[in-house]
């Protein structure tokens, strides 16, 4: 049932047939211009440090306050989870849980379980229990995951606030700001190169 | 230029794993073999979907930008602001860069998404060969800049926590901000659900399957 020399252009439907490419290099669609691969661009032992380096930055982002405003002698820090229990605290539930999957729940879950996938396939040369859920999750998490957007949207509150009160950045912020750069690498990632991996290990 | 789509060759592309499969017309229900999930040929239901969250996202746009999505309560006063409010302060007190990035995320985009994505729903209902290549970099364009909406909502979600010095200053989050999250998840979905292989089918035969 399986062609796999054939390529198939997600956002077009036209049949290629696949070609070696060398780094760097891009395989476009002719009629529709989507991308359909990319030549081999990282090893995986790479993006499993990277996996592992962007848990670290994420725990640090989330330890540590992201501003804190001064106002009459008074100081406020605010964490990302605190942002989200406030908002919770204050009625807008909806607002709070969106925040807390997008920025909090779903990066994380997508970095423990790329984790879990890298180091079992990679130190363990072991198929991955559960390798065919997981998968499907990290697809269906990627476009919900936004970090990058909060990041700009911290700067813009702390601009906000600076004609009220006395605000500086934190340690946290710094952090956020690493694992927005480190998640754009993540989740540019071709997931299709897991499948690969899988298949290549003996039964 | 003659192409060869994967429904004239008997092909079924995989939509989560990328496997490309041959269609067999003895099975009823087809699964990927690597990933199990269920084959279809075009997005399930693609444009009835696509269509029902444009029309929901499109709605609740009114209240979004007609209701206050922040409230802001100090000692010298009391101000609701609502997206558009709070662009024109973050311009008044001198930030146009930031101030033309909410503008950008909270309204171009939204009106982008609703305006762009009924298009592509209508040219490729009537089945237009008109600006084919264009509307497929259209689409491409939604799904990256999708999420960027969402940026007033951190922002106000942050506010709410900062500004949190009981009666001297207290800021609350209004009811046009869960209005907004509900507009940007909508129009993110509505994208989604959209098949940009639409575009480009001819036959009749490719029907919504
Ligand atoms: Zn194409
Ligand atoms: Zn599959």
């Amino acid at each position: 049932m399986q062609a796999s020399k054939f390529i198939v252009c997600e956002h077009c439907d036209v049949v290629y047939q696949r070609a070696d490419l060398a780094r760097k290099q891009t395989a476009l669609c002719v009629r529709c211009g989507a991308e359909l691969y990319r030549g081999p661009t990282m090893q995986l032992q790479t993006m499993l440090a990277l996996v592992v380096t962007s848990l670290v930055v994420f725990v640090i982002a989330n330890v540590y306050p992201l501003v804190a405003m001064d106002m009459h002698g008074v100081e406020n820090h605010s964490t990302l989870l605190g942002a989200i229990g406030a908002a919770w605290n204050t009625g807008v539930g909806s607002i709070a849980v969106l925040a807390a999957l997008t920025v909090f729940l779903f990066p994380l879950t997508q970095i423990l379980l790329l984790g879990y996938l890298l180091g079992s396939l990679l130190i363990l040369h072991r198929k991955p229990f559960g390798f065919i859920d997981i998968m499907h999750a990290l697809r269906l998490m990627r476009p919900w995951s936004m970090v990058e957007v909060f990041l700009i949207g911290a700067l813009v509150a702390v601009v906000k606030i600076a004609g009220m009160a006395e605000v500086h950045a934190e340690p946290g912020l710094y952090a956020l700001g690493v694992l927005t750069f480190l998640l754009t690498v993540v989740n540019a990632f071709d997931l299709r190169l897991l499948w690969d991996a899988r298949e290549r290990l003996p039964e | 230029m003659t192409f060869r789509t994967a429904s004239d060759m008997g092909l079924l592309p995989c939509e989560a794993c990328g496997l490309v499969c041959r269609d067999e017309a003895s099975v009823s229900a087809p699964c990927c073999p690597r990933c199990e999930a269920p084959l279809h040929r075009r997005k399930h239901d693609s444009v009835r979907r696509s269509w029902a969250f444009l029309i929901a996202a499109a709605l609740l746009y009114i209240p979004a930008n007609a209701l206050p999505i922040m409230h802001t309560q100090t000692l010298l006063y009391n101000q609701q602001n609502t997206i558009l409010g709070g662009i024109r302060v973050l311009w008044q007190e001198g930030s146009w860069d930031l101030a033309l990035i909410v503008f950008i995320a909270s309204i171009c985009v939204p009106i982008l998404k609703i305006v762009a994505l009924t298009v592509l729903l209508i040219s490729s209902r009537r089945q237009s060969r008109w600006a084919r290549r264009g509307r497929a970099r259209l689409y491409r364009l939604l799904e990256f800049v999708g999420q960027w909406s969402m940026l007033d909502i951190f922002v106000v979600a942050l506010l709410v926590s900062l500004v949190d010095f009981h009666t001297v200053a207290e800021v609350h989050a209004g009811p046009g901000a869960v209005a907004f999250g509900a507009v940007v998840v909508l129009t993110m979905l509505a994208s989604m659900s959209f098949d940009p292989r639409l575009i480009w089918d001819e036959s009749p035969t490719v029907s919504t399957s």
